[in-house]
This record gives structure tokens, C-alpha cells and sequence, in this order.
């Protein structure tokens, strides 16, 4: 079947997409594009729709008007190149399973109906693991596992997915230094691979040393594009209000590449 | 009667046998009802089963078992939805739509059930018995039902084994790979709806969420892999069921449906008691070990402290003040040191007044409380 591609030079295309809910627009009107390659990061205010946004994109919430696509197709015909890392706090970790079996989770999808994972499913999973550094943790009942080790477990599950744009919802909440380092090394070396990361971010003191594309969004898009011209002071006053008030402005807005090299590890 | 006339006893058979099948069924599916936090939806649809039942008697005209449960069947599952579309379309939470659709419904019941025992008609006789159970009233071709139901459940569930694990797990995450999320959720709901009906002629509307949430509940404890959770669940369900109906069947006149569901609940009580890791008693021992395991280390620490104050490795301590120091005698504690060869009950110097006798650390617990020391240390970093 022959399809014409619809903006297929950009990783991810979204149109004058809209998301309600009773009423309210929790998204309005976005436009928002990623090229090929980069490590994107998405930020802005508490309700401003960050997590909204990648669920809306992969079809988990219904949309009002817009639409999406991923190389050029809507997201159901790119499933299989698409890796989604939910937050960490969407599931009871209390499930009774390990951690080597949630990460096979990420290969249900390639398996189909009625196959069950074996020997080669779970060798890529245990791969998946090495890559995080959980290796020594795959028989690890879930709940036993520290809040960074969960996330590592989540990152891995999307690795085994091998795909070319991957989704993470606050990857970096609530971990330690160490894991937090770990999560951004691998996510630079998908990006190095020529794969697209897109994150939802929360941090704002790190976003120019994670990130070279950004989205400010505040149910609408407030800015966007590389993050050298989208990181200003001005913009995200516009996006977080009188909350900018809360942060350390001269911390962030301030800080040039020379912040880069003090980002090294210590 | 032994347990081998019992045992050949007509009724007792399809009772135990019926028993056995509730159990198994309910047990498998409660797992992923209960790991889903739809234990209450099990009890509002069992509830919601009532009205069906008398429909289906009205309909019928007499007391077909057959039509009983599709009405049983349909009305629960009816219940079901009307919750789901309640919590959706209203601001209503999810407790609080669960007791309306229940109370409801169950109402509704019980208005026909006094209805249809208005009518005089014969054949009404034992309807009531469905809210309780009758469990003696089961015969062979009930069991031909319930064994189908069985069948098609545990089918289905060995065949969607996967696609139900993370659905029941991450269901955000199972969408996203393009996995009929809604219709997996429903199923799962739909089977919970038709293990409720397998159990209403044993144990009845009222006690049946007890058989669907007590075996998954008591298994969780002991397993920490969702296939020894299921299988031990279907176990506890068959054990328990078993086990109440041979207890009924000796003692006469008990009923049946609510033996089984305190056999039932007398494995989760064990089970959240005993359970290594996650039960009480177990929880209590850990907590006993740490606190004695800190005790122990602060004493040795505090001779260790007193001594590098005094300048004097050898420096003894006298027992009094080490009690008055941690505020509680600490003499057993001290004897535990002394045991490990960590400190020794030596004689003072001679010519000093005061006891005798005084604690003196070891080199071994010197370096011991050294090791302590700089593991505090670390942490506090």
C-alpha cells in the first residue's frame, strides 16, 4: 500500500492539536516539531499538558481536533518504532513480578497473540538490563527495588522496544545523582545513534546541558526550537508566571555552555 | 458417617465437587481482579446478581437454572457498567459508585424477591436461597454449567496470559504497544461477572466477593511472581471450598457457602500473619532483630566513646553508668558483647574504691565499634 508521507524529514509532526477534558482545553492549539537526532526536552508549569502531550501523541488520551504523525505516518501504522517510558508512579510496584519480566513486557508488542516470550526474548531483555546496569537485578521482585532502580527497569523495557523516537515522561523524578547520570548517558547515546528523545522534563536547571531542542508549553506552546534560542529568561517568564519568582532566575537563565563543563561528573 | 460413605454420598459429591470449581475458578480470576483494586466491583456485581436471578425466574416461570444465570449474568454485568459510566461521565469516585450501583441493584432484588414469594407460586420455593446459598441444592447438571463456565475462564486466561499481565499491570503502556486495552479490561470484568454467577447457587450474592477476593489475597502473600500468585490462588480456592463443604456435610445442619468462606478466610488470616516478608509476624521479628541489633551497637559504641574521651583503650567502664547512660539496664546486652568477645568483665584496678568488677573493650571490639562508626558515618554523608 502506498501512502504519501506527510512531513516526513521530522521525527515527530504535530498540528493544531487539541485536548479537552470536561470542557476545559488541557491543550490548545499545538503545533510542535522535531527533527531527526535530537534529544528534546518538554517543559513548563504543573497542568500545563506535558504528560498530556505524549499520551495525546501516542493515542492513550482521545484528542478534540489535530493531528500527529511520526516519519511522516500516524502513530498506528509506527508503533513498532516508537519506545514510551510512562512515569514511574503510573503503576503499583507492589505487582508480583521481576524485573526481568517487566522489561520482556516491551517485546509484547513484536511477539503477537497467544506467543509467549522464550529463551531469545528473554536474552534481549537480560541485555536491556546490562545496558541500564541492572543486570545483577533481574530476579528481583519489583517492589524490593529502590525508586531509581525502578526507573532504570522502566528505561529498559523502552530499549528492547528498538525504536527510533522514544517518549519519557519524568524520567528524572524522584531519582538519585547516580541514576540520573546513567538515564542521561543513555539517552545521549540513542540520540548519537541518530534516534529522536523526547522527555518531559521537570528540572529546569538542567535543561541546557540534557537538551539541545525544546518545547515550552503551557497548554499552549510558548516557545520552541533549539535550546539556545528557546531558554530565555523572557520566555519562560511567560510560561510559569509569577512562579519564576520561586526559582533562582541568575541560576538557569544566566547560566551559558561554560555550564556545560561544571555538568561533568564531580 | 466416615469421610469414605461421605465421600459416596450423591449430594455430598456434586457438593464438594461444585465447591472445588467455585474455588478455581474464583481463585484464578480474583487474582487479576484484585491486582486491578476491583475487589468491590466483585461484590457490587455479585449483589447486582439478585434482580437477574428473579427476572430470570419470572421469565422462566419456574427455577431453570439455566435462565437464573444468564439473568444473573446480565444484570451484574449491567451493574458493571453502569458503575464504569457513573465514575466516567459524573464526578462521582469510584467507592462512591460502587455503593450506589450495589445498593441499588441489590434492592431491586430484593423488591421482586418478595414480589415473586407474593405470587404463591409453587416452584418460587428456594429462591431465597440465593442469597445465602444452598449449596445442597446443586445437582449433577448445575455442575455440567459450572464446569463450562470453568473451562472457558481458565481457557481464555492461559490463551491471553500476557496481554492480561500488562494490561493488569501497566494498561497506559499495553495501549501504547496497540493492545485492545478496553476490550482485555472488560473481559477480565465480564469473567469476573461469570465466576460470581458460578458461585451464587453455593454461597450466594451476599458472601460470593469474599470467594473472589480472599484466595488472591491470602496467595499474594507468598508469592511474589503473578504465576505462583494465580496458582496458589486457584489452590486456596479449591482447598477452601473442599474443605468448608466436607465440614458442612459432618456437622448437619451448617450451612455450606459460609463454611467455605471461613475456611477461605482462615488461610488469608495465616497468610497475613505467616507470610515471609509481607506478614505481621514476620515484620514484628525483623523489627525485634534491628532494634536489639541497635542497642547492641550503641553500647559498643558508647564504651568505645568513653574510652577514646578517657585517652585509654583499656579504659574500664563502670556498669552503672553505662544504664544510666542509655537510660535501661544493659546488662544483657554487655553479656552479648562479652559472649562475641567484643568486651570483658574485668577487676577493676586494685587500689581504686567503687565495684570491682568493670567492662573493658577487646582490640576485636574496638575495631568493631570502629567499623560501626564509619558505617554511621557514611550514611549521614
Amino acid at each position: 500500500m502506498t501512502q504519501s508521507l506527510h512531513e516526513p524529514k521530522l521525527a515527530l509532526h504535530v498540528e493544531d492539536l487539541t485536548v479537552s477534558y470536561h470542557s476545559k482545553p488541557v491543550l490548545w492549539d499545538i503545533d510542535f516539531d522535531v527533527p531527526p537526532g535530537v534529544m528534546a526536552g518538554i517543559v513548563g508549569p504543573n497542568g500545563a499538558g506535558k504528560s498530556t502531550l505524549i499520551k495525546s501523541v501516542l493515542g492513550l488520551v482521545p484528542t478534540v481536533a489535530g493531528h500527529v504523525t511520526l516519519h511522516g505516518r500516524p502513530y498506528k501504522a509506527q508503533r513498532r518504532r516508537v519506545g514510551y517510558v510512562p512515569q514511574r508512579s503510573s503503576v503499583d510496584w507492589d505487582f508480583p513480578t521481576t524485573a526481568l519480566d517487566v522489561v520482556t513486557m516491551g517485546l509484547y508488542g513484536r511477539l503477537g497473540w497467544l506467543r509467549r516470550p522464550g529463551r531469545r526474548e528473554r536474552e534481549e531483555a537480560m541485555a536491556a538490563l546490562e545496558l541500564v546496569g541492572m543486570q545483577d537485578y533481574a530476579g528481583r521482585q519489583i517492589s524490593q527495588l529502590s525508586g531509581g532502580q525502578q526507573q532504570r527497569v522502566f528505561l529498559a523495557r523502552a530499549l528492547v522496544q528498538q525504536a527510533d523516537v522514544y517518549f519519557l515522561d519524568e524520567p528524572m523524578a524522584g531519582v538519585d545523582a547516580t541514576t540520573e547520570r546513567a538515564i542521561v548517558d543513555i539517552l545521549r547515546r540513542l540520540r548519537d545513534e541518530g534516534k529522536t528523545v523526547i522527555v518531559v522534563h521537570h528540572d529546569l536547571q538542567t535543561v541546557r546541558s540534557y537538551f539541545d531542542w525544546l518545547l515550552i508549553l503551557n497548554v499552549r506552546v510558548i516557545a520552541q526550537g533549539p535550546v539556545r534560542e528557546v531558554y530565555t529568561a523572557d520566555n519562560l517568564k511567560r510560561a510559569y508566571g509569577g512562579q519564576i519568582a520561586l526559582l533562582d532566575e541568575a541560576a538557569f537563565v544566566e547560566r551559558n555552555d561554560a555550564a556545560r563543563a561544571a555538568e561533568a561528573p564531580r | 458417617m466416615t469421610l469414605a460413605e461421605m465421600l459416596q454420598d450423591y449430594t455430598i459429591q456434586n457438593v464438594v465437587a461444585g465447591a472445588a470449581l467455585l474455588g478455581l475458578v474464583s481463585g484464578v480470576l480474583g487474582s487479576f481482579a484484585v491486582l486491578r483494586r476491583q475487589s468491590l466491583l466483585g461484590d457490587t456485581m455479585s449483589h447486582a446478581a439478585l434482580p437477574g436471578v428473579c427476572l430470570g425466574f419470572i421469565i422462566a416461570g419456574t427455577r431453570d437454572i439455566g435462565s437464573i444465570l444468564a439473568g444473573a449474568l446480565l444484570t451484574g454485568a449491567l451493574a458493571a457498567l453502569v458503575m464504569l459510566m457513573l465514575t466516567r461521565l459524573s464526578r462521582l469516585k469510584t467507592d462512591a459508585g460502587l455503593g450506589i450501583t450495589l445498593s441499588t441493584f441489590f434492592a431491586m432484588g430484593v423488591v421482586l424477591l418478595t414480589h415473586i414469594q407474593g405470587m404463591n407460586n409453587a416452584s418460587q420455593g428456594g429462591l431465597d436461597a440465593f442469597l445465602f446459598g444452598q449449596a445442597a441444592a446443586t445437582l449433577r447438571s448445575d455442575l455440567w454449567i459450572m464446569g463450562g463456565i470453568t473451562l472457558i475462564a481458565l481457557t481464555l486466561v492461559a490463551a491471553l496470559w500476557k496481554e492480561f499481565k500488562l494490561v493488569s499491570f501497566d494498561a497506559e503502556f499495553a495501549a501504547s504497544l496497540g493492545l485492545p486495552v478496553v476490550w482485555l479490561e472488560t473481559l477480565l470484568t465480564v469473567m469476573v461477572a461469570l465466576a460470581v454467577v458460578v458461585g451464587l447457587q453455593m454461597v450466594g450474592v451476599v458472601l460470593m466477593a469474599a470467594m473472589v477476593i480472599a484466595p488472591a489475597v491470602a496467595a499474594r502473600q507468598w508469592s511474589h511472581r503473578l504465576e505462583g500468585m494465580v496458582l496458589l490462588a486457584a489452590l486456596i480456592g479449591v482447598a477452601g471450598g473442599i474443605f468448608g463443604a466436607l465440614l458442612s456435610a459432618l456437622s448437619r445442619g451448617l450451612a455450606t457457602g459460609p463454611l467455605i468462606i471461613l475456611s477461605v478466610s482462615a488461610v488469608v488470616l495465616v497468610s497475613l500473619t505467616l507470610a515471609p516478608e509481607r506478614g505481621f509476624a514476620w515484620e514484628a521479628v525483623r523489627r525485634w532483630h534491628a532494634r536489639r541489633r541497635l542497642r547492641y551497637q550503641q553500647v559498643l559504641t558508647t564504651l568505645y566513646r568513653l574510652a577514646m574521651h578517657h585517652d585509654d583503650p583499656g579504659f574500664p567502664s563502670e556498669q552503672g553508668m553505662l544504664d544510666t547512660y542509655h537510660g535501661l539496664r544493659t546488662r544483657g546486652v554487655l553479656r552479648q558483647l562479652a559472649r562475641r568477645g567484643l568486651a570483658e568483665w574485668r577487676p577493676g584496678p586494685p587500689d581504686e574504691p567503687g565495684p570491682p568488677r568493670r567492662w573493658v573493650l577487646t582490640s576485636a571490639g574496638i575495631a568493631e565499634a570502629e567499623r560501626v562508626l564509619d558505617r554511621l558515618g557514611q550514611e549521614e554523608t
